[in-house]
Order: C-alpha cells, then structure tokens, then sequence
C-alpha cells in the first residue's frame, strides 16, 4: 500500500523535542571560533537629517573592537530600487544623510562579548534634525513631505492608470456601494528573529549562516550587498524558527555582519533583539483600498473596482510590489462580468513592507469578500446566497481571468456548500435570529469568505516554475535526497522522504534530506508562495523515479535479464526477474560499485490555484465591544493531500494568523512615525486563549499540473480566515446597521462601530 | 559570583556575571541550547524550563537567583533515549512545526500538568497563554496537552 496519503509522524521532531533545533544562534562551528558580536544603532526617530555621529564613547566603552558608521561603508554598492520603481529612492546600507523609520540603522557596534554591545550602542551619540514624518496614506500621496526629495514624490510605483479606470463599469447595476477600508499593517513575527554568523575563509570566500527561505536566493541578494561575485558566497541555513515571507533574501542587515568579519578580520554573529525584529524586520498587509461593487437585486454581481493604495514603508521592498499580486486576484472565485483594479505604492516614514504569509492576495481576498458582504447588505440578502449565485461554476479546463491568471482546476460552489454544511450554517443563522429576537447583548455573528489564490507561481508564462532535486541510494540501504527547496516548518524532511520512499521502497525512517546549503546545492527556488510540495515535491518523485530506470539497467546486467523482464518490488526495495522471484537483487546492492543518484529539474506548466471556503462564528458583546471567536470551520481544497498531519498543521498555523489580522493583531504608529507595538508586550501576538480549536472539512480537486495532483497549502489559512472572521464580526452587530468595521475588531473599534450605528438609527 | 547549580541532574560550579540571565547561563556556560531567546518582555515562553519543577520564563530569571536550585530543561526531560510522554504526545500530535518555541511550549506543558493533571481545553489554553507558537494556531498543541495528560492518566505512552 503506497504511503502516500498517510498521517506519517514527523522524522524531524524528536531533536526539536529534545535537545531544540539548531538555529543560526545555537550553531557551533570551527569557522566560527573567536566571533565578535555585533550589534545596531537604530534611529529612534521616524525622519530626520544626520547632523552627526559621535562613537568616542562606545569605542572607549568595554569590549568594543570597532563601530562602524555609514562614512566606514562607502565601497559598498546603494541598494537600488527594481526597474519598475522611481529609481531617486535608493539607499545605502547604512543610513548616512537622514533617517527614515523608527529603526533604520545608523551604526554597527562590535564587541567582544553580547552583554558588552547592548551596553555600548547606548552610547553612541547620533545628532538628529527631526522632520516632519509621512505616517498615513494621506500623508504620502500629497506629497507635502517627501521621504525621499531627489525621487521629487512618495509614490514608487502606479500599477494600472487610475485616469482610465471605465466610467461606465456601473451603469448596468441597480445597486451600487462603495467603501474605503483597511487592511492594516501587521508584524510577521517569526519566533526566531533574524540572525546571521559570518566568517571569511583564506581563500576570500565568505561563509554566512541564515536563517531563511532559500538560500540560493539569499546568496544572490548577499553578493549584491556586498559588490561579491556569487561564487563568492557560501550560504548554509540553519534550522529556521518561523519565516512566513520575512526571511526571503538577505538583508542590509546581514550584509554588515559579514562586511563587519571581514573589517575587523575575525569571525561575527548577530542576533537580532524582539524590539528591533518588530521595527526592522519588514512588516506585511498595509494597504488601504475601496472598494465599489454593483449588481443586480436578484443578488448577481456586474461589476467590481479595487482601487489600492499600499503602504511600502520607508523603502523599496517586497512590499512595493504586493499590488501586482493582489490586482492579479482581483475577481477572485467569481464570474463577475466588469472588473478592474489600480494601485499606487507609497513611501512612507515607518517600517519597510514585505511578503507576510500570502503577500498580496490576502489582500485580495479581504478585499473583495469585504465587498461582496457589502453588497449583500445592501440588497438584504443572505451572504451564502449572493455567493453561490456569483461563485465560476466548477470547470476542469484552464479558465483565464482578465487579469492573466490561468486558473487551474476548480469547484468553488462544493467548497461552500461543504463549508456550509459543516459549520450547520442554517442553525447558526437561527441561533442568531433568536438572540436578536430576545435582545440578547451577546451577538452571534456568521462570517463566510470564498477564496482562490495563487501558488507556486513562476517568473511569467516564458519561465515556467522549476525545482531540482537530487535522490541518492546508498549501499547500506539508505538515501540521502537534496532540495531547492527550504523547509522552516513544514515538515519537508519528512514529506520528501515519503515521495522518495514510495518509489524506492526504504523507510522514511533512513532516508535524509538536506537543503540550504549553497556548496552542495547551487539551484533552488527555496520555499515560499505555497511553492515547495507541487515543484520540489515532483523533482523529489520525478529523480526517485529516474534513479528506478538506472537501477533497472545495472540490475539487467547483474542478474543477467533483460531489463523489459524485471520488476522493481517495493516492499522488497528489490528487483526481481518477472516470473522467477528468487533471481533479484536489492535496489541499495546495486549502489555498491558505483553511485546511484539522480539529479532532477522538475518543470510544472504554471501555477496552481487552490481553492476554498471559510465560515466563522463569532460572540460579540455589544456592551463592552469585546469579540470572541468561537469557530472557524473551514474548507481548504490543495489537490491531493499527501500527509494529512502536516496539511493540517499548515492550515491550523494560517487560520490562527489570518483570525488574528481579523481582531487582534495591529502594528500602530503615533502621528510622528514612532511605532507603538514594538514589543510583544505591546504587540498582540495572538496566544492559545484567544483561538478555539479549528474544524477543517476535506476536499481534493487535483489539478493535472504536475504528477501528485497537488497545489499549495501553506497560505490557504490566512487567506480565507481573515475575511471570515472580520466579516462574522460585522455580520454580528449587522441588525444594529453596522456596515463594516476595519481590523482589527479591537473592542474600541467595535464599541465605536455600535454607537455610530445608534446615532444614525 | 560563583553558583551552584544542578542543572538535569547534574551539580555544577561556575563564575558568573552577576547579571547574567539563567537562560543565558544555560546556552553559553552549560552549552543547553533548546531553551530559546524569542522576546525581550517575559512575554513569548520560548525560554521556559523548570525551576525545582515548576515552569519559570528563564530570561527573567538571574542565574544568581538559581543558585543552589534544581534546573531542567528540555535536554534533560527524556529518559536515556527515550521521549518523555510529553514530548512523545507533542510528536504524535503534531504539535511543533518550526521548533522555536517548543523546548518551552513543552517545558510549560510539563509544570501544567504537573500542577493540573486532567485540564480541560480551556484549561491548557489559559495554562500556556504565556508560551507563544507562531506555526500551529495552537490547535495541535493543545490536542498534544490532552494527549499527554489522558495518556498519564492511563499510564500509557502516547
């Protein structure tokens, strides 16, 4: 019986569970004897000129070895912004004419001891002429003050032209309505911060440990930081404490650490503090949007606009680019006849934005269920209903938005009516009827979100995605598999051996992967964008197949038989003469002469669109404005799954993150740039008591994509809990008029929501 | 300032700075580096080990202030080989993803159930409020609680 499909427990988890992972903080290396420790002066200011740096009395401070200012760094390279981007908003790496967020790094301290730096970048004295700070979304587009004066705008990028948006997108509707709504800015908040280790070989070769989600990437990033060739870098990653789309590439942080071992011509480690990892390490979400949408009574949508504002945060990130993510999903699962989307990407004097688990079609996603409840509001209908009506009727066939995407395979109106059916969503809406009848203060609110997203994408249809993998047998009957991929997490080590394991018959137990190692793998794509099962995945399976075939043919010639005549029997992990089951040798026999090993490139015909939809039920005190989340059922369609376990794991993490965006979880600046939520006693990471236990329903519409069937899992959670949940919590107070409520759905905003709608009653 | 110290069974003697952190005694003087470093606020728990069996946030506690107690830690749950049940349940439940927080996730677990043998959902989801997990949603973690403590009372290993 094939294990795949099985609830295979994790080969990884007895070293986590008892002596930990090894992090980039916890590794012990020769290379790395003798590090110095080095640590950042960030701007405790939004925006301001540098009128001076003094580090007199850090270097006098103990164990200092050196500090390094801006002026120290001038023969690195500026990062410069992407082609599509104004190209006036490139930076060095360390801040040396101005400031421009609560955090932007300003010097380097470097000390003998850790205990030793945090005691001296209290001392070094940055001499700041603070100005005005862009905050908010206004801010930025009038352009009154500019983050960047040589750029002569904060805009860094229009998508779309917002002149040419189709006056006439509406005419058809009989009802319209519009909204301006948030979806705020939130801090990724991986468990492990950042770190990095750096030591330079005699050879000039750098060797830099990362936690990250490719390293073949990180490689590429970190030698263009530092004018190196690539050839000159060696990346090895660690085990990762969490990413989430945070820890993609290498940052100027990284960059220094490695700048820093070879100025002061020793070993250097950093890890990075909660305090800076939650002002500098890049933020996600932070757009602003409105949404119109118009339609029929009868509840058909005709037509839908986004127009999107997104927060970049004070420089060109990731996060510039999250329109082009989120206008690509603009319809979403549905047959809407006029849709069309624009954006605009600020610059503004807070944190950079990057990708946060689903980068962009999260944004989508809330955006148009936002809408469609809207809509349902307006006309009086219930939101199940307007839907289905508006859901692609299922299709198996490539279905092409306006947009370019190329929608795989999909069967939108089963996942609700599965999600429905699980969460009883006729008793729900009773319930609710009944408490409204007898003026209960405790609202039960119902949220739904239908969702379809993007995994797995390539670099546009002329470059298909790819992975590599390498699968090698050895004699004493075990395997090693190397990836592209990148796991922080998931559980590749043991879904790959489970792939590997079908097709050569060894057990999970004695097969090894490896990955993040640049030396031993050149190539890879990393993990990221719910990539790693559907391409590395397939590599995995395609090399292990492979690596059969060449089996096959030294069998031939061992057992003298023809290669046609041969079988491989897994369960015996051996080949056997067809007929005559006593002639066979062991697949790990045949690796005794000469090695056995395959090395693969997995080509898929595009991405893959997964698919689904959420149901939440929320209590909202209309007293006091308190929300609890009381369920989230949830139908989350990824093709086949190939280890339950780990499938679930993925969703149960998105559901917690996407809820937590919907009524928790909020990075706040005051009107002056000066974050605060920059501790965990400030921000409100979401604990085990704010979550209930999650009910996901099953469902598997494979796509032909690639062999397995399957698409990606990882940011399904976030993408569909987010909107579930924000909309349960309008839907709550929605006898009471409230129309909408942005996230997060603090107590105050909710408390605010009820007594605006009072006031209008 | 010399502390003495048992740390998973075994005595110790070192010098240390009177404002080291017990966390950081144990990863850099005792080379323990389960516990982890995820906050700078007593808030996540990634640090969590036991203090004379009850669970303390270790970045909040001197080393000093350690003197003479009885420490454990994740390394020093396990019996030779072995998984302790809680952490054979935290396994069989898929309660740990990326592995940052749950040297602590466990060691928190340990002292709950410890003080609270057959908690309830809501019971282990206040219990372990102070120990944040950004992977799981929680949900895994807390069937591996259940597990754990249904298990003991059963006198299996999960």
């Amino acid at each position: 019986m094939s294990i795949l499909g099985t609830r295979v427990l994790r080969t990884e988890d007895p070293r986590f569970l008892t002596s930990g992972g090894v992090y980039t903080e916890d590794v012990v290396d020769d290379r790395l004897t003798g590090a110095c420790h080095v640590f950042f002066v960030r701007s405790p200011v939004a925006h301001a000129r540098i009128e001076g740096i003094d580090v007199s009395a850090a270097l006098e401070a103990p164990g200092v070895i050196a500090v390094f200012t801006g002026a120290d760094l001038a023969e690195l390279p500026k990062i410069k912004p992407g082609p599509l981007f104004n190209q006036e908003m490139g930076r060095p790496i360390l801040a040396t004419d101005k400031v421009r967020y609560v955090g932007d790094p300003v010097a380097v301290v470097v000390t003998e001891e850790a205990y030793q730096g945090e005691d001296a970048v209290e001392l070094v004295d940055v001499d700041y002429d603070v100005l005005p700070a862009v905050v908010d979304f206004a801010d930025a587009v009038s352009d009154k003050v500019l983050v960047y004066e040589e750029a002569g705008t904060n805009v860094a990028a229009n998508f779309g032209d917002a002149s040419k948006l189709d006056q006439h997108l509406f005419d058809e509707c009989e009802v319209v309505t519009t909204r301006t709504i948030l979806n705020q800015r939130v801090a990724p908040a991986p468990m492990e911060t950042r770190a990095a280790a750096a030591a330079w070989g005699e050879d000039g070769r750098l060797t830099a440990w990362i936690p990250n989600q490719g390293a073949q990437g990180t490689k590429g990033s970190l030698a263009r930081l530092l004018g190196l060739e690539p050839e000159q870098v060696h990346i090895i990653t660690p085990d990762v404490g969490g990413a989430f789309g945070a820890k993609f590439g290498a940052d100027p942080e990284h960059a220094l650490v490695a700048w820093v071992a070879r100025q002061v011509g020793r070993p250097a480690r950093w890890t990075e503090t909660r305090f800076e990892n939650l002002v500098a390490m890049t933020h996600g979400r932070a757009q602003q949007q409105t949404v119109t949408i118009g339609g029929k009574r009868d509840g058909t949508v005709l037509a839908y606009r986004l127009e999107i504002i997104q927060d970049s945060g004070a420089q060109v990130r990731i996060g510039a680019m999250l329109p082009f993510l989120t206008i690509l999903m603009t319809p979403g699962p549905y047959a809407i006849p006029q849709a069309e989307s624009v954006a605009k990407s600020v610059i503004t004097n807070t944190t950079p934005i990057g990708a946060y688990r689903g980068a962009g079609r999260p944004e989508a996603s809330a955006a148009l269920e936002r809408a469609m409840d809207l809509f349902a509001a307006e006309i009086g209908a219930d939101p199940a209903e307007v839907r289905r009506r508006n859901l692609l009727p299922p299709f198996t066939e490539p279905h092409r938005t306006k947009f370019g995407a190329l929608y795989d395979t999909g069967d939108y109106v089963t996942a609700l009516d599965k999600v429905l059916a699980a969460a009883g969503y006729d008793l729900l809406r009773k319930e609710q009827a009944e408490r409204r009848a007898r003026g209960d203060t405790m609202a039960l609110g119902i949220g739904l979100a239908s969702y379809v997203e993007i995994t797995g994408m390539g670099d546009g249809e002329e470059a298909p995605p790819q992975e590599n993998a390498t699968v090698e047998v050895h004699p004493d009957g075990t395997a090693t598999i190397l990836t592209g991929t990148s796991p922080h997490g998931q559980g590749h080590a043991t879904a790959w051996a489970m792939l590997a394991s079908d097709e050569l018959g060894i057990p999970v137990d004695k097969i090894t992967l490896k990955w993040g190692d640049t030396d031993l793998i050149p190539e890879g794509g990393g993990t990221g964008g719910s990539r790693s099962l559907q391409h590395g995945g397939s590599a995995v399976r395609q090399a292990s197949q492979e690596l059969i075939e060449i089996a096959r043919e030294r069998a031939a010639s061992q057992l003298e038989a023809s290669a046609a005549d041969l079988r491989f029997d897994v369960e015996r992990s051996a080949f056997e003469v067809v007929g005559d089951p006593d002639a066979s040798v062991p697949l790990a026999g045949l690796a005794e002469e000469e090695r056995l090993v395959v090395r693969t490139v997995f080509t898929a015909p595009g991405a893959t669109f997964p698919f689904g939809s959420h149901v939440a039920v929320v209590e909202v005190d209309t007293e006091t404005g308190k929300v609890v989340l009381r369920r989230v059922v949830t139908v989350d369609d990824a093709g086949f799954v190939l280890n339950p376990l780990l499938a679930e794991g993925q969703r149960h993490g998105g559901i917690a993150q996407g809820a937590a965006q919907a009524f928790l979880e909020e990075v706040v600046y005051d009107a002056d740039g000066n974050p605060l939520t920059a501790s965990f006693a400030d921000y409100p990471f979401l604990s085990a008591t704010e979550v209930p236990s999650f009910e996901l329903a099953d469902m598997q519409t494979l796509t032909s994509y690639n062999p397995l069937g399957v698409k990606g899992i990882g940011e399904a959670g976030s993408i569909g809990a987010t909107p579930a949940v924000q909309n349960a919590v309008v839907d709550a107070l929605s006898h009471l008029g409230v129309r909408h409520i942005d996230m997060p759905a603090s107590p105050q905003r909710v408390w605010q929501a009820i007594q605006a709608a009072k006031g209008n009653a | 300032m010399q502390v003495e110290l048992t740390v998973n069974g075994q005595q110790r003697s070192d010098d240390v700075e009177p404002r080291l952190l017990l966390v950081h005694y144990l990863r850099e003087v005792c080379g323990l580096r389960a516990a982890n470093v995820g906050c700078d606020t007593t808030s996540c728990g990634a640090c969590t080990v036991l203090l004379n069996g009850t669970s303390v946030k270790s970045c909040t506690v001197l080393a000093v202030q350690a003197n003479g107690q009885q420490v454990t830690t994740a390394e020093g749950l396990g019996t030779d080989g072995g998984l302790h049940p809680v952490q054979a349940a935290f396994r069989q439940e898929h309660g740990l993803q990326c592995g940052f927080c749950t040297p602590g996730m466990v060691m928190a677990t340990v002292g709950l159930l410890s003080e609270n043998p057959h908690p309830t959902e809501t019971e282990v989801r206040e219990g372990l409020e102070g120990n944040f997990c950004r992977c799981t949603g929680y949900h895994n973690i807390v069937r591996a609680v259940l597990a754990a403590a249904e298990a003991e009372r059963a006198g299996v290993t999960p």
